[in-house]
């Protein structure tokens, strides 16, 4: 912990603080060391934690899915075999339901979606302080290490989703076509066009912006009350944290889920004629 | 908290891997999990098929069997006839036989009886003629009373 005894608001505000480096107004390309340094580098700075462990999960995924694709047989399924084909398979079958149209990318972008912030996700469920602590050993202010808890995390995956969207949209429907259903729905009459337009643009931008907030609340909400149960007594920490930690790995695999889900629904939406 | 640079960095990140996902994870998993459907398809049709085929196998195994069975009986019913048949013609031939030494032995009988009457007769004539000559101690004409005493025999 950076301070000794810090007071309860600066303890959450401590753990709520990503390792930031960026570029200072006065010290230049450096490390953040309090929150209003981190601040004070507006866009130009890099959330060092966030992309560290969101890269070493992202990585885990692809190393163990990779190494058990490499020795993937037809023969009977053993291990990991058995938990990779079973999210494969899971995953397909997602596909096969929701997507209608007919692209190849969409069940692995669904899968590395799923996985990954599964992934990122259960970090959560380790010990609030344990990181944080380890890392202050050695001399490193801050570690916040959700990926998810980092709305610049969440809002880059829906931004990529809401990238292939459009492009999806115009690649499928083409310019006018995507135009035509963005002027002619839900009110199906050219007189009603600026109204449709408004409501179909606000409907569009809407959809990134739901789909990386909903995550990041979500992770969000649940890591202040980690932090703040962990402001209990140390014998009394238990009490609430077993059940809230219990309840979360509903949570971290639902919101995983949801994200995935609402990804290919949007997509499927992309790829949709009229 | 702040949106920065960590956007797009994790936009970036996130592209990678679902291109490494798309190019060197999913291809190899799906293709065992196809290729393993497959195998589990043929594998069941296979079964279906070998169970057809004992069906069928089994079927004609009890056909065999009921044809052999009543092979057999049948086979069982003609040595049972033909025992039969045997026997009755053994009795036959027995009967026969014994009515044949029956009847031979009673020919013979008859013979045998015929020649001692014949030798008797013969005897007779001679003991008569050898009689008459004691008790008439005359020579009486043998020629003459041979004739006589001769058919005296024959009603004998």
């Amino acid at each position: 912990m950076a301070v000794n005894n810090p007071t309860p608001t600066e303890y959450i505000q401590h753990h709520l603080q990503n390792l930031t480096f960026g570029l200072h107004p006065e010290n230049g390309w450096s490390i953040a060391h309090s929150t209003e340094e981190a601040r004070e580098m507006g866009f130009w700075a890099l959330h060092l934690d966030t992309m560290g462990w969101s890269i070493a999960m992202g990585v885990l995924f692809l190393a163990l899915f990779r190494k058990v694709g490499k020795a993937a047989t037809t023969g009977v399924p053993s291990g990991w075999q058995n938990v990779v084909e079973w999210v494969v398979e899971f995953i397909e079958d997602l596909t096969r339901a929701a997507f209608n149209g007919k692209n190849a990318i969409i069940a692995p972008l669904a899968m590395t979606l799923f996985v990954w912030i599964l992934l990122m996700n259960s970090l959560k469920v380790l010990p609030v302080d344990f990181f944080p602590a380890l890392f202050a050993k050695l001399g490193v202010d801050y570690m916040k290490i959700v990926p998810t808890t980092d709305p610049n995390a969440t809002m880059g995956m829906s931004l990529s989703v809401f990238a292939l969207i459009i492009y999806y949209s115009f690649k499928v429907k083409g310019a006018g076509g995507f135009a035509k259903e963005l002027s002619l729905t839900p009110f199906n009459t050219w007189l009603l066009a600026p109204f449709n337009l408004l409501l179909e643009i606000i409907g569009l931008l809407v959809k990134p912006l739901s789909l990386g907030l909903r995550l990041f609340g979500n992770m969000f909400a649940g890591e202040v009350i980690f932090i703040l149960i962990s402001l209990l007594p140390f014998w009394a920490i238990w009490v609430l944290d077993v059940p809230w930690a219990i309840f979360h790995i509903l949570v971290v695999t639902l919101q995983a889920f949801i994200f995935t889900v609402l990804t290919i629904v949007y997509l499927s939406a992309a790829h949709e004629h009229h | 908290m702040n949106i920065n640079m960590t956007l797009i960095g994790q936009a970036i990140a996130f592209a990678i891997f679902v291109w490494f996902c798309i190019k060197y994870v999913w291809p190899p998993i799906t293709q065992a999990l196809h290729e393993r459907q497959k195998r589990i398809a043929d594998g069941l049709d296979a079964a279906s098929r070998a169970s057809r085929d004992l069906e069928l196998a089994q079927e004609q195994a009890e056909q065999t069997l009921k044809d052999s069975k009543q092979q057999s009986s049948e086979i069982l019913e003609q040595a049972q006839k033909r025992a039969n048949q045997m026997i009755e013609e053994a009795r036959e031939q027995a009967r026969t036989e014994g009515e044949r030494m029956i009847s031979s032995a009673r020919a013979e009988i008859d013979q045998e009886l015929n020649r001692a009457k014949e030798e008797l007769r013969a005897q007779v004539a001679t003991l008569a003629v050898i009689g008459a000559e004691r008790v008439l101690e005359s020579s009486i004409d043998e020629k003459a009373h041979r004739e006589m005493l001769d058919k005296l025999a024959a009603e004998l």
